[in-house]
């Protein structure tokens, strides 16, 4: 099992949960694991050819997996991984609408 | 003023990722995919109105290209920031060994003394478009400047935010318009997190944040006035210091825009990315061929430039690839030997940036990337009294005399009846 944590836009998916758990020996199967227990994380986190987003930064123990080896990048039992947009965001849709 | 002001050139704003359309409204980051939105434009109606003609015959400033800015009524903030002077640099040029450089110059912008005048007048116009009556920015300096100036205009309440380690000039000069100043214990990449923040609780208009679609726009308004300014031709460089690597993006995006509405007829442009070594996040990708970069902890004396994560690097990087342009980076010492190389052949006083970006040039050239007869454009981007600190002990002192005629002559040797 990895520990995940979920940036606040992906946490209407995770039923609020800031951290979950998913089992993976990999970040490809992490997402597919995540995606089985939260419908519809996979298409926010990767784009229809399956790549990771431009604009999602996942994170092995602080390390951008894009330094490593991407989606094949191997993952262990313990490991934390995150997941962050790399635009931080602040506008809030509903409020933004001045 | 142009004539479009009636029509709707606003279409929305669109992701530059995915595609998803949304109502021009603050609103920075697609909410399915994160990537970043920009303004979609109706070209087809802003064709029909827009020539050079219409261009020459509208006001001093850079909203001669309204029909181009993301506003839907009249400028009401910054009505006299750009069409600063183009310089051709004739000394600078012989130094160099380039036959055609020029010196985009705005370190005399209006009123701020930078190219941050230029954004900050489109954001200011469209945040009161959309009803704000508070603006606030995350800046290393000369963005916080120009807001706080143009909120003191625009009777706005205002909040800049900045790195505890600012010049000093550059803090002065935001605490004379009465702002609230902020200072954050941290480099540029905690205060703008924090501002992403601040800007989901309050409803402000951060310029660079939720108003960042229509602000990044403003820059595009330095490739018109070097193309108008040059008499209608593209150059063949244009050379631009990377912070965020927005103002590059937009270089390049107002040169493809004129092109593809007929403005000038021919655009073979590279567009070419300065960063200072001590942070440079965007210029280390292209080196390694990436098109995608690792954010650094800045440690340079050029602060302006001081941002490790920055969010238009991969676009940068896209426009660079696209224009056929290159990219490299300075030591803080080759920064100072630009500012004053430049002071002292062109008589510009420009700040760190600038010596960022005339360093790089002087690399471009010896690289045989610049050649002799090609026409060049170095953006000189913001003003040398702001950063006097970089400068302070590479300029030597005052000849101290007394009031004395002799002592005058015999301190600079000169004859009793020379005249």
């Amino acid at each position: 099992m990895v520990k995940v944590r979920i940036p606040t836009p992906l946490r209407p998916l995770t039923g609020g949960k800031s951290e979950v758990e998913a089992p993976a020996s990999d970040v490809q199967s992490m997402i597919e694991s995540l995606n089985k227990q939260f419908p519809g994380l996979k298409e926010r986190v990767c784009d229809d050819k399956g790549e990771i987003r431009r604009f999602v930064n996942i994170y092995l123990n602080e390390e951008d997996i894009r330094f490593l080896k991407g989606k094949a990048t191997p993952l262990k039992d313990g490991d934390e991984v995150s997941i962050v947009p790399a635009i931080a965001g602040g506008a809030h849709p509903d409020k933004g609408n001045a | 003023m142009p004539s479009t002001k009636t029509l709707d050139k606003i279409k929305g704003l669109v992701c530059r990722e995915c595609g998803k359309e949304y109502p021009a409204v603050s609103l920075h980051v697609c909410d399915m995919c994160f990537g970043p939105l920009e303004v979609q434009y109706n070209y087809k109606a802003i064709k029909a109105a827009l020539s050079r003609k219409t261009i020459e015959a509208g006001p001093k400033s850079l909203w001669r290209y309204v029909d181009l800015l993301p506003i839907q009524g009249e400028p009401t903030a910054g009505l006299h920031a750009g069409l600063t002077p183009l310089v051709r640099a004739h000394n600078l040029g012989a130094e160099l060994g380039l036959d055609k450089l020029y010196l985009k110059n705005d370190t005399v912008n209006h009123p701020t003394l930078s190219f941050k005048d230029r954004v900050v007048s489109v954001a200011l116009t469209r945040a009161r478009e959309l009803g704000y009556d508070t603006v606030a920015c995350a800046s290393t300096g000369n963005l916080a400047n120009s807001v706080a100036a143009h909120a003191a205009a625009a009777k706005m309440q205002c909040y800049v935010f900045i790195p505890h380690d600012l010049e000093a000039s550059k803090v002065l000069g935001n605490l004379v318009y009465r702002p609230n100043v902020v200072e954050v214990e941290g480099n540029y990449d905690d205060v703008n997190r924090l501002c992403s923040e601040i800007a989901g609780e309050h409803k402000w208009a951060f310029v660079n944040v939720n108003i960042r679609p229509y602000y990044a726009e403003g820059s595009k308004t330095l490739a018109y006035e070097i193309v108008e300014q040059l008499g209608w031709l593209a150059p063949d460089h244009i050379i631009v210091p990377m912070a965020s690597g927005s103002l590059l993006t937009k270089v390049w995006k107002g040169l493809n825009e004129f092109h593809q509405l007929g403005l000038i007829d021919r655009l073979s442009t590279k567009v070419h990315g300065a960063q200072a070594e001590g942070c440079s996040p965007i210029a280390a990708a292209y080196k390694q061929g990436h098109d995608f970069f690792k954010p650094v902890k800045p440690n340079t004396i050029a602060k302006s430039l001081a941002i490790g994560n920055p969010a238009d690097g991969y676009y940068a990087l896209k426009a660079t690839a696209e224009s056929g342009g290159a990219m490299d980076t300075v030591t803080d010492d080759e920064i100072v030997e630009g500012m004053t190389l430049l002071a002292q052949t062109e008589g510009i006083f420009a700040e760190t940036a600038g010596g960022v970006t005339i360093g790089v040039l002087k690399k471009l050239v010896k690289q045989g990337v610049l050649k002799r007869t090609d026409t060049t454009v170095a953006l000189i981007t913001g003003n040398g009294l702001k950063t006097q600190e970089a400068v302070m002990n590479a300029v030597g002192r005052p000849t101290r005399i007394s009031a004395s005629l002799v002592d005058f002559q015999k301190t600079f040797h000169l004859g009793k009846h020379e005249r």
